[in-house]
């Protein structure tokens, strides 16, 4: 039986793997000790959980325990990340690279690093979501100290080349910061092999629970260092002051280690159902696949139904299938995702699109559920759409003179 | 966001959806918004030409749930009246009776401004002068 409502955003969230919940369940109730507390077996069993944990997270992404920061999540670590290199390094210079399609907590933290008095380039993607590695090159100045550009978009879950683009800050001696929320755990990522330096991530996009992420901090070639953002205790090697979480670090550290175990084969089943979901839907005439389709997580996909209004599109089957849409009927600016005007769509299409973020907990049924449910919407709304009559007409949409409101 | 009922109504069992003949004579057209904007309603409003009075309304709106509701609605309302009553059709009662949040009122104030392009383009073609309205505050 089909149990509703079907799951497809987990590019916002996803759901705990009960696996996860059953190993941080002790340390709310027996072992809740401070793992900062030294004197006592409570302490001692905290901080050893910790410890485990940190390892854990580590191997997933190819680092040292050491070099993990646990802090409350990914915009934490994008905050620490970047205003921690700004100031460390405000002798070096004031120059942060970034993109204007990365995800607000970078955005706005750099916007915060200007009113600071640093640099900010923006750099424009290609219609891929991808950033012109020429580009990016051409935007180093001496007094440029961070690279900061995601490794997975959140909305179309196209890939940056983080190899190639680390080659590049090397040679520059640019420190490279990623935010790699949608991809650690989902495809493989390697720090050493990738070049990164500083890489935030979190619990909550890989079946982990909400309210605990890392920052990664390089600790050689080279010893990368951050200001503390937050002051107290001194923990986390100084960087992060605060309690740990412990029930929600040993979560983190069970869902990477979960990760990492089954990777392969949640990818190879997620990807064909992926798949099968998008080859359906672009049978209805007139979508479209936003973003890279070759350098793409293996779970998302983003596809805009023209003269389909995206908020109006949800309306028919949100009760029963969670999804995301570029629109922004509700918000007061009325502006369309970003991210999608940032590929070139224009508005119409960006109004458009639905974010179909799938998980390890999806299943084929749901799939199939979803292809019916959204093909009949679409059908039937086109059926009321204006300028799906105006198209099969042959009118110009943009012959029209439309008095924008 | 949750909607009210009476939009979830009007969006699943919508009213009017249609195309009347925009060339003939007794019919009026009111086209509003823009695709950019997220939302588009074509209204079309067929008047009798001895009585003045609205014999039928079809819409059509490229829009969220409550701009669909919005000139569903509106054409329900607007049959059966005349082409004068129908001018005194108010925004603020379309949120009323449809009971949308403050973020979905200019999905009502779009309605308004249909009824009134269609009511422009019926008078324009049948000889009379345009009515000169206000620009609406809420958009």
């Amino acid at each position: 039986m089909l149990k509703l409502p079907i799951y497809l955003d987990n590019n916002a969230t996803t759901p705990m793997d009960p696996r996860v919940l059953e190993a941080m369940t002790p340390y709310f109730l027996n072992h809740f000790g401070n793992a900062a507390s030294r004197n006592h077996p409570f302490g001692w069993e905290a901080e050893e959980a910790v410890d485990y944990a940190r390892e854990q997270v580590a191997k997933l992404i190819g680092a040292d325990p050491k070099e993990i920061i646990f802090t409350s999540g990914a915009t934490e670590a994008d905050n620490l990340a970047i205003k921690g290199v700004f100031e460390m390094y405000a002798s070096k210079g004031n120059h942060i690279i970034t993109a204007t399609t990365e995800h607000k907590a970078v955005l706005d933290t750099c916007k915060h690093v200007e009113k600071q008095g640093g640099e900010v380039t923006y750099l424009s993607v290609q219609p891929d979501g991808l950033i012109d590695l020429k580009a990016l090159e051409a935007a180093i100045k001496p007094t440029t100290v961070l690279i900061a550009l995601m490794y997975a978009n959140n909305e179309i879950g196209s890939v940056m080349p983080i190899k190639e683009i680390s080659a590049i800050a090397r040679k520059h001696g640019v420190l490279v910061f990623t935010d790699a929320t949608q991809a650690v755990g989902k495809i493989p990522v390697d720090v050493n092999k990738d070049g990164i330096d500083l890489m935030a991530f979190t619990a909550h996009k890989m079946y982990g629970p909400k309210g605990v992420g890392a920052l990664y901090v390089r600790r050689k070639n080279p010893r990368v260092k951050v200001t503390a953002q937050m002051d107290g205790g001194g923990h986390e090697r100084g960087m992060r002051s605060g309690t740990l979480n412990v029930p929600g670090i040993v979560g983190f550290g069970k869902a990477c280690e979960l990760c990492q175990l089954e990777m392969e084969s949640d990818t190879q089943r997620i990807i064909k159902l992926r798949d099968k979901l998008e080859v359906s839907l672009l049978q209805l005439e007139e979508a479209y696949v936003n973003g890279s389709t070759e350098h793409r997580l293996p779970h998302v996909s983003n596809i805009s139904f023209k003269h389909v209004e995206g908020e109006g599109l949800l309306m028919g089957f949100n009760k029963n299938i969670a999804l995301s849409s570029g629109s922004a009927c509700t918000s007061a600016s009325l502006e369309p995702s970003y991210v999608l005007k940032a590929l070139g769509l224009g508005d119409d299409l960006a109004h458009s699109s639905l974010r179909f973020g799938l998980g390890r907990f999806t299943t084929e049924e749901q799939i199939d559920y979803t292809i019916k449910a959204i093909s009949e919407t679409v059908n039937k709304l086109r059926d009321m759409s204006p300028l799906w009559e105006m198209y099969k007409e042959g009118i110009d949409l943009n012959s029209i003179e439309w008095a924008a409101h | 966001m949750a909607y009210s009922e009476k939009v979830i109504d009007h969006y699943q069992n919508p009213k009017n959806v249609g195309t009347l003949d925009k060339a003939s004579k007794n019919v009026g057209t009111g086209l509003v918004g823009a695709p950019e904007c997220g939302d588009v309603m074509r209204l079309q409003i067929q008047v009798d030409d001895a009585t003045g009075m609205i014999t039928d309304a079809k819409f059509k709106t490229f829009g969220c749930g409550s701009a669909i509701a919005s000139s569903s609605l509106a054409t329900e309302w607007l049959k059966g009246k005349s082409v004068d009553e129908a001018l005194k059709i108010d925004n603020m009662t379309i949120v009323e009776e449809l009971n949308l949040p403050p973020v979905k009122i200019h999905c009502s104030v779009l309605a308004e401004d249909a009824i009134k392009a269609a009511i422009n383009d019926y008078r324009e073609k049948n000889g009379m002068d345009k009515i000169k309205f206000e620009e609406s505050v809420v958009h």
